[in-house]
């Protein structure tokens, strides 16, 4: 489901003096449907970037990145914007959404963008949103007012709301309590059992543990610095 | 899929100065698409071009007519391209008293564009009228008041009902939030975002606001000096800039 070969990633920064900075070196990875990919790694190796060349929003300096049978290295913007829609979830550390929409809405949106019946796509959303134990009297505000952990919870939702068969989950379990984190396992494990393939960061160490199959380090990746 | 728009080589020169040149991208149905750059790089010159009102000294707009499917609308006879652009395109302006008359009531300027497609029936096209306020957040009480009774959010999305009542299938919007405070913006920006998914609507949008971009367009070109220094998608564009300029114009954003 998703497949890397030999991916490489660069950052040249034009107004740093034109200072190139080569990040990923010969990443290659390959995640089948219904499997957990956990990546580790220190701090700066180069998750989150790995991550981002998958999703499409850092561009591959080479090599292929196969999700679902289309190359996003070289894929035309509207491909894959059509392949977010439908195929490829990502749940990042961080909500960005619409000042002002309704919580309820702002995770029924990825059900409507896939052409979802609305009474259908709401109530989808409820039901996530009390699995996630975001209490109903905040369901008519905007997240942005939320605290971190209810801003986690309902990107998670967003994320989850739609049967993604491709997801990216970048720290879905940080700044959880026990119950939540179980909840969001489970969740994982519901989305593992549909046959969903995953990529995932954890720095929790149980949680990798519980529904990761393999993992990757990232490290493998860094190039050798030049002495 | 055939595209909504092609744009081949576009060029306008103001005398030896270069408005905007070589620009080349196509746009699918319901796509979005934000064009950003600082002032006088050539955005609203662009997009005036685009919207048939500047006639470009080079290049070619292909926009997918209903009848006739694709035809370059710059070669297109000036009656052709006026019912265009009362029908399946639409402008929004910067300025509302560019796009509304000021001197004629709510209801007036939403009926006015009904009419110059052939709608006669005076209480069809108030219905319909009275509808789309609705549909942008206006009380239906405000449907015989000026437009200098309202405030200039409500201008706005007064302008964007007027547009949109005739259901184009493009709509130009240069700067449809600037000059609007924080929370009307937000508001317009939901309206939006609500009515491109409903409608199936295509969109250009210039703007200088990145936030803005980020929470509306799929995709974004990047203009400096009248040229396209980057395009891509939205996200990859704000989060990976490939060219100087784009990088210098993402890292200069104030966070909040």
């Amino acid at each position: 489901m998703i497949e890397l070969i030999n991916v490489s990633k660069s950052f040249t920064l034009h107004n740093q003096g034109g200072a190139v900075i080569p990040v990923m070196e010969g990443a290659s990875l390959k995640v089948e449907p219904g499997e957990c990919v956990a990546l580790t790694g220190a701090s700066g190796a180069g998750k989150s970037t790995l991550m981002r060349v998958i999703y499409g929003n850092y561009l591959a300096a080479s090599g292929q990145v196969l999700v679902g049978g289309l190359d996003v290295a070289k894929a035309e913007p509207r491909q894959i914007l059509t392949l977010r829609r439908k195929t490829l979830g990502y749940v990042s550390q961080f909500l960005r959404v619409v000042p002002r929409v309704p919580t309820l809405d702002v995770v029924a949106e990825p059900l409507l963008a896939v052409g979802c019946d609305r009474t259908e796509a709401l109530e989808k959303s409820a039901e996530l949103l009390k699995r996630l134990n975001i209490p109903e009297r905040l369901w008519t505000l905007s997240p942005t007012t939320f605290s971190g952990g209810e801003q986690q919870r309902v990107n998670i939702a967003c994320g989850f709301a739609h049967d993604y068969p491709a997801m990216l989950l970048d720290e879905p379990t940080a700044s959880l309590d026990v119950q939540n984190r179980e909840t969001v396992l489970s969740l994982i494990e519901e989305a593992k059992g549909r046959g969903a393939a995953i990529v995932g960061i954890f720095h929790d160490l149980d949680a990798r543990e519980r529904v990761c199959d393999r993992e990757v380090n990232v490290a493998d990746f860094t190039p050798e610095l030049a002495a | 899929m055939t595209p909504l728009l092609q744009v081949k080589g576009i060029e306008k020169l103001y005398g030896a100065r270069i408005g905007c040149a070589d620009v080349t991208f196509d746009l699918y149905p319901g796509e979005v698409m934000g064009i950003v750059g600082e002032s006088g790089s050539g955005k609203s010159t662009l997009l005036n071009c685009l919207a048939g009102h500047l006639v470009p000294d080079a290049g070619q707009v292909i926009f997918d007519t209903r009848a006739n499917g694709p035809v370059d609308t710059v070669t297109m006879s000036e009656p052709e391209r006026r019912m265009l652009s009362r029908t399946d395109w639409a402008f929004v302006h910067q300025h509302v008293r560019d796009g509304l008359r000021m001197s004629v009531s709510a209801g007036g300027n939403i009926g006015e564009r009904l009419m110059a497609v052939g709608d006669r029936r005076y209480g069809d096209i108030r219905d319909k009228a009275i509808d789309w306020l609705g549909r942008v957040e206006i009380e239906a009480a405000r449907v015989d008041d000026r437009p200098t009774a309202f405030s200039g959010g409500m201008q706005q999305r007064l302008q964007i009902a007027r547009n949109l009542v005739t259901g184009p299938r493009l709509v130009f919007m240069d700067e449809p939030t600037g000059g609007l405070d924080v929370s009307v913006q937000a508001r317009l920006l939901d309206l939006l975002r609500g009515l491109v998914r409903e409608m199936g609507l295509s969109a250009i949008i210039v703007t200088h606001d990145l936030a803005v971009v980020r929470l509306l367009a799929d995709r974004l070109m990047v203009m400096k000096d009248g040229h396209v220094v980057e395009a891509g998608l939205t996200d990859q564009v704000l989060d990976d800039p490939q060219h100087a300029y784009t990088q210098l114009l993402v890292s200069s954003v104030l966070q909040v």
